[in-house]
């Protein structure tokens, strides 16, 4: 995997403090990172310097191969390194000049502003919008407009700074599959600023969990999702299992996703091959000693006991099904049934109980 | 009554029949308040501009002092710029006390600080991420610049109309520095003043309601241009 930002060592410091700091990162090419973590975490201070828009203290960044040191390549790397911020900020004139901005900065010809401008608009799917006045548009138009105007640029490296944020449910889920479409097609590799789990599960490939200036972990993001390192990244991803699976049939209200091997049946439809992830709360996980007749629960698994740690009022387990899944049972029946590490018990959930995302690629 | 009833009809009758040297008045006072207020724009604008945009020491007493010039008693610029003017003083040289020039002088140091602290103020309030934004898009400095000066182009519409409007009813520093002498540097508020000293009632309350007029049009027309540019 070829990498088109790699970051090393970097330190950036605002009034003295100390608000960046970190030993290495690297962004790997036509992928999808998500930059996630609390608030003041420094996602939008690391996202600001990769775009070359603030300057480190300290630290190596190479773009493309390049070293990035002098403002000249400062400059050189903003021409194909584009950052879109939270709020849309766009310009109080038509939409079609919004989106034409960067391509006019770069002195391209009408036509061929015309014609980038045309594909960027199609593309977020509001091309009947370009003569409108762009402090008349809703919040969800106004931030597919500035994602327009940064994807007319045909950047190669794109980062987003909480692109869903406060946008109404409806109108963030359509954002998230369009942009999910766009980011596969046009192979723009993309760094996302997020904190909420389920965009990040919906958009991203990699990970990063940011924490007071700092990586806690990287990796896949079903990786990250399932075997959290540290306590606070397990807090922050959640303890919800994830599974990586894609849907095998579908019928009546069903599907049968094939997991390792195995297959759930969750609520919902999705197209034939399509890679979800499906998500089981813990809570929704039933632990049984014999296999459980004559029940609601259309999930039934033979398991086994990996582990069991006791939580403040229940005991977390994590069962081996083929595939790993948390429960949480209560203190008295987990000592009622005499549950223990390695015992041989059955695992069952309701089709409803489970979450299907769909998934990129 | 009948005093102000035969000035209005003497006053309109004077506007409606073009009279020449009212005529030649209103255009004199549009030309130098014109010209003093496309200068304050200039400068206005620009080290408005820079000043919201550059963070330097001392930055907020620059910005104190810039709006307290937006109050500048016309009649204390009227004395600075006599005493520059005199034919002593230090521009002594340029021989323009009681001209056009001096005139237009005054009213340019009247206007700028309105220009340039309204300027400011509008370029401060944009959201402070546009700048990283445009510059994320590829804008060089200038380009930059040159975008968020047309962001604020309502605020600066109204920094134009609060300038003209400022200088056009001026009347302590352009008689100062014009001197009020006929067909050459009397405008509409000197005139009015002398006519209404010489009990000219008739005179003045015409040029009264010329200027009235001038300052109506005016901003009807800068009203129209901000209304077009900003559709709801």
């Amino acid at each position: 995997m070829n990498n088109i930002f790699t970051i090393e060592n970097l330190i950036v410091r605002r009034g003295g403090v100390k608000v960046l700091d970190i030993n290495e990162l690297k962004v790997h090419e036509s992928r999808i990172l998500a930059l996630i973590g609390p608030n003041g975490a420094g996602k939008s201070t690391l996202l600001l310097t990769m775009a070359g828009l603030l300057k480190p203290d300290q630290g190596k960044m190479h773009y493309k191969g390049r070293p990035v040191e002098s403002s000249a390549e400062r400059s050189r790397m903003r021409r194909s390194v584009c950052v879109v911020f939270q709020e849309p900020l766009l310009l109080s004139t038509s939409v079609y000049k919004n989106v034409a901005l960067g391509l006019k900065f770069r002195g391209m010809s009408k036509n061929d502003i015309q014609k980038n401008v045309g594909d960027a608009l199609s593309y977020f799917g509001i091309s009947s919008l370009a003569n409108r006045s762009a402090k008349t548009l809703s919040g969800g138009e106004s931030k597919r407009v500035s994602l327009a105007r940064a994807f007319a640029l045909k950047p190669h490296l794109i980062l987003l700074d909480e692109a869903f944020n406060s946008l109404d449910p409806p109108t963030r889920e359509s954002l998230i599959d369009d942009l999910r479409h766009i980011l596969e097609e046009t192979k723009i590799t993309a760094v996302l600023a997020l904190h909420d789990r389920e965009e990040t599960l919906r958009l991203a490939q990699d990970v990063t969990v940011m924490s007071e200036g700092r990586l806690i972990q990287t990796g896949a993001t079903a990786q990250i999702f399932n075997q959290p390192q540290s306590e606070f990244v397990a807090n922050f991803v959640g303890t919800e299992t994830i599974l990586e699976g894609t849907v095998q049939n579908i019928r009546s209200g069903l599907m049968e996703v094939l997991v390792s091997g195995k297959v759930i049946e969750a609520a919902g439809a999705a197209p034939l091959g399509q890679k979800v992830f499906c998500c089981i709360r813990p809570e929704n996980i039933v632990v049984s000693r014999e296999a459980p007749e004559n029940t609601s629960a259309r999930n039934i698994y033979e398991a086994r006991i990996q582990k069991i740690v006791r939580q403040a009022f229940f005991y977390k387990l994590v069962l081996d099904c083929g595939f790993p899944v948390v429960a949480y049972l209560t203190v008295s029946s987990c000592e009622d049934l005499g549950f223990c590490e390695g015992a041989a018990v059955f695992a069952s959930f309701k089709a409803t109980a489970v979450h299907v995302m769909r998934r990129e690629k | 009554m009948d005093l102000i009833v035969q000035g209005v009809i003497k006053a309109f009758q004077l506007i409606i029949s073009f009279d020449p040297e009212v005529m030649g008045i209103t255009w004199l006072s549009l030309k130098i308040s014109g010209t003093a207020t496309f200068i304050s724009l200039f400068f206005g604008v620009s080290v408005g501009t820079a000043v919201a945009l550059n963070n330097f020491p001392g930055k907020r007493l620059v910005i104190s002092i810039i709006n307290t010039g937006m109050g500048l008693p016309p009649v204390v610029v009227g004395l600075f710029v006599t005493i520059m003017i005199w034919r002593s003083g230090p521009l002594g040289f340029l021989e323009i006390l009681y001209t056009p020039y001096a005139m237009i002088i005054a009213q340019a140091i009247i206007a700028t600080p309105i220009v340039m602290g309204i300027s400011l103020a509008s370029i401060q309030n944009l959201p402070p991420n546009l700048r990283l934004q445009i510059l994320s898009l590829g804008a060089s400095r200038m380009q930059m610049i040159w975008v968020l000066i047309k962001e604020s182009r309502l605020p600066l519409l109204a920094a134009v109309m609060a300038g003209f409007g400022g200088v056009i009813s001026e009347v302590g520093a352009s008689i100062m520095v014009g001197g009020n002498i006929k067909g050459y540097s009397r405008v509409l508020t000197t005139a009015t003043v002398m006519e209404t000293g010489k009990g000219n009632f008739d005179i003045a309350i015409a040029l009264g309601i010329i200027l009235l007029i001038l300052a109506f049009l005016v901003n009807l027309l800068l009203t129209q241009i901000q209304q077009r540019q900003h559709p709801r």
